[in-house]
């Protein structure tokens, strides 16, 4: 992993340096808050936890997070600093990595703001703080798993618009595959145990067992390996396509 | 320095592949500026970009400071500074943060860092432009960058492509200038290889030491621009202009047919007689120019002049041409079939 630190130092600076994270924060930040509060009717509820905050994480990330995975490895390609950036000392792992780690660094600084939110519900009441801190370990691991897909997805196209959409596309299905209604579409003409494959790859499901305060291994191990796996992809995507 | 050895690339697979350089070998020794010249296509950056690391060979390799491309690729991009196609860097960032951004990937940190960073502005002149975010630079500017960026850890070997493409002028003249002291300074560090890629062919007369023509993907010539010009069937050829062509008697001379004569004269290429007004340079009246191509590249111009003064001819202007290289790069790179390299000078 031969240059790692300042690729993704170079990679997180760069957020701040454009109008890009300011916005991405403003708006996650706003919308988190549209859905706690209007959606989830947070005080309305009368309960101290933030379970309503993050039931909508996983459709608040849909949008959002491939709006920061589209430019990781497209915009690379499109101006050419891909090839800068490869024939510099730093190994292709490297390189990947890094750029995946600022990217969820960036996701986690923006998740980190929502901390009033965590004042306010300790301010007003007596939560399980275990159980927020699972809440939020486990948005964290799927924010994670989201932009590694978006980021395997960048890596195979020069257009972020692209890369933006097919992110969105390939996370939703990931995102209900564990709904009655997929299940119900898959169980036709799947064996039985492919549909509960199928089913097990819902980040729905997993993420809402997290985020009730069951932080159980397997769900955890899930979500790494998602990152794993797109990790890996995205250096095999990467090395194909950079001559193009 | 540089030893490529038998390198090829092929893009795609099957019928439909692309066979983009063909068996290339080259050594590049320490002080060396070779300009790789070629038409376009002609696999200049393919190799290029093999030889930096970015692209791996389809067979073949290149050994780079005594590190192999294919077994070591980042030993090999320590010893490199490159320059990208189109000097692409990132244009949100200062060159001040780009700067930083090189230096700490090259390992340097602290006051170490700073002193090559301001070394490294002084030398090509960017100073002023430090804060300033890189899309805002003009395109001789962010050139600069680019060569800074190469140049940040006094690498050994400097590979260019197309250093000075879509420059101005006064920009392409800045950049050669930075480039030749780059080599010229490689004497102190023991030795620098550089290699630039073109297609302007003043460019290799201005600051190689050394030109290979590829085209196809193969190595057509290999040899000084000096013996590479010699190739040209206008070296030593002899361009004169006569004022008033008329003989004594107010006949027009036959200057094409008495300057046909000359024992080595292949060719006699007259430009015709134009009219000159009247001017502070000289009277006015009809000039003839003739241009004489040697047999061999044999020199003409004793026999010329000569003849001259044997006739009487009244002689305005007489030129001995080195030859011209875009003539021998053009002759070269349009032959249909691929030939044999050619180490110029050795046939000449």
């Amino acid at each position: 992993m031969i240059g790692l630190l300042p690729v993704f130092r170079r990679e997180l600076s760069g957020y701040f340096t454009t109008p890009v994270a300011l916005v991405f924060i403003v708006i996650f930040l706003f919308l988190a808050g549209v859905f706690t509060f209007q959606l989830g009717r947070f005080f309305e509820r009368g309960q101290a936890d933030m379970v309503v905050f993050f039931t909508f994480h996983p459709w608040l990330y849909l949008f959002l997070i491939p709006a920061i995975s589209m430019r990781l490895w497209a915009e690379e390609r499109k101006t050419g600093t891909i090839e800068l950036l490869l024939t510099l000392p730093v190994s292709l792992s490297a390189a990947v990595v890094g750029k995946f780690l600022a990217a969820w660094a960036f996701a986690g600084i923006a998740l980190g703001l929502t901390f009033p939110l965590w004042i306010t519900v300790n301010y007003l009441g007596n939560p399980d703080n275990g159980v927020i801190l699972a809440g939020y370990l486990g948005s964290l691991l799927m924010a994670g798993a989201f932009l590694a897909i978006g980021s395997c997805i960048s890596a195979a196209t020069k257009s972020q618009v692209i890369a933006f959409i097919v992110s969105v596309v390939i996370c939703l299905l990931f995102m209900l595959a564990g709904l009655k209604e997929v299940q119900a579409f898959v169980t036709g003409w799947l064996p039985q145990e492919a549909v509960k494959v199928v089913g097990s790859f819902s980040f729905l499901t997993r993420f809402e067992a997290i985020s009730k305060g069951v932080l159980d291994v397997r769900d955890v191990l899930f979500f790494a390996s998602i990152i794993g796996v797109f990790v890996a992809a995205t250096g095999v995507v990467v090395n194909m396509k950079k001559a193009e | 320095m540089i030893s490529i050895r038998k390198i090829s690339k092929r893009y795609g697979t099957g019928s439909a592949s692309i066979l983009a350089v063909d068996g290339v070998s080259l050594e590049v020794g320490p002080g060396e500026v070779l300009g790789f010249l070629g038409p376009n296509g002609a696999g200049k950056s393919t190799t290029m970009k093999m030889v930096t690391g970015f692209l791996t060979p389809t067979s073949g390799t290149a050994v780079v400071c005594g590190h192999d491309v294919v077994d070591d690729p980042v030993g090999v991009k320590r010893a490199i500074g490159y320059l990208p196609e189109g000097a692409p860097n990132y244009p949100d960032m200062t060159p001040a943060a780009f700067l930083d951004f090189i230096g700490q990937v090259r390992g340097f940190a602290g006051a170490e860092k700073r002193r090559r960073i301001d070394a490294v502005v002084e030398r090509v002149h960017i100073g002023g432009v430090m804060r300033q975010p890189i899309e805002t630079l003009s395109k001789g500017f962010k050139r600069r960058v680019g060569l800074a960026q190469a140049m940040l850890h006094e690498p050994p070997v400097l590979i260019l492509d197309e250093p000075t493409d879509g420059l101005d002028p006064n920009q392409k003249h800045d950049v050669r200038n930075v480039i030749r002291e780059l080599a010229s300074r490689g004497d102190v560090n023991s030795g620098r290889a550089v290699v630039l890629s073109t297609h302007i062919l003043e460019e290799v007369e201005a600051i190689c030491t050394r030109a290979v023509i590829i085209a196809k993907g193969k190595v057509l010539v290999d040899g000084t621009p000096a013996q590479l010009r010699a190739m040209s069937r206008y070296h030593n050829a002899v361009t004169l202009t006569l004022v008033s062509p008329v003989t004594g008697t107010g006949e027009p001379i036959n200057l094409a047919g008495e300057l046909g004569s000359i024992k080595w004269v292949a060719q006699v290429e007259d430009q015709g007689v134009r009219h000159v007004p009247v001017s502070a340079a000289g009277p006015g009246g009809p000039r003839q120019t003739c241009t004489l191509v040697p047999k061999g590249g044999r020199p003409l111009l004793a026999d010329v002049t000569s003849l001259a003064k044997s006739k009487g001819w009244a002689i305005e202007t007489i030129a001995v041409e080195g030859g011209r290289l875009d003539d021998v790069f053009r002759e070269l790179t349009l032959g249909d079939e691929p030939r044999e390299a050619v180490r110029a000078g050795g046939a000449a």
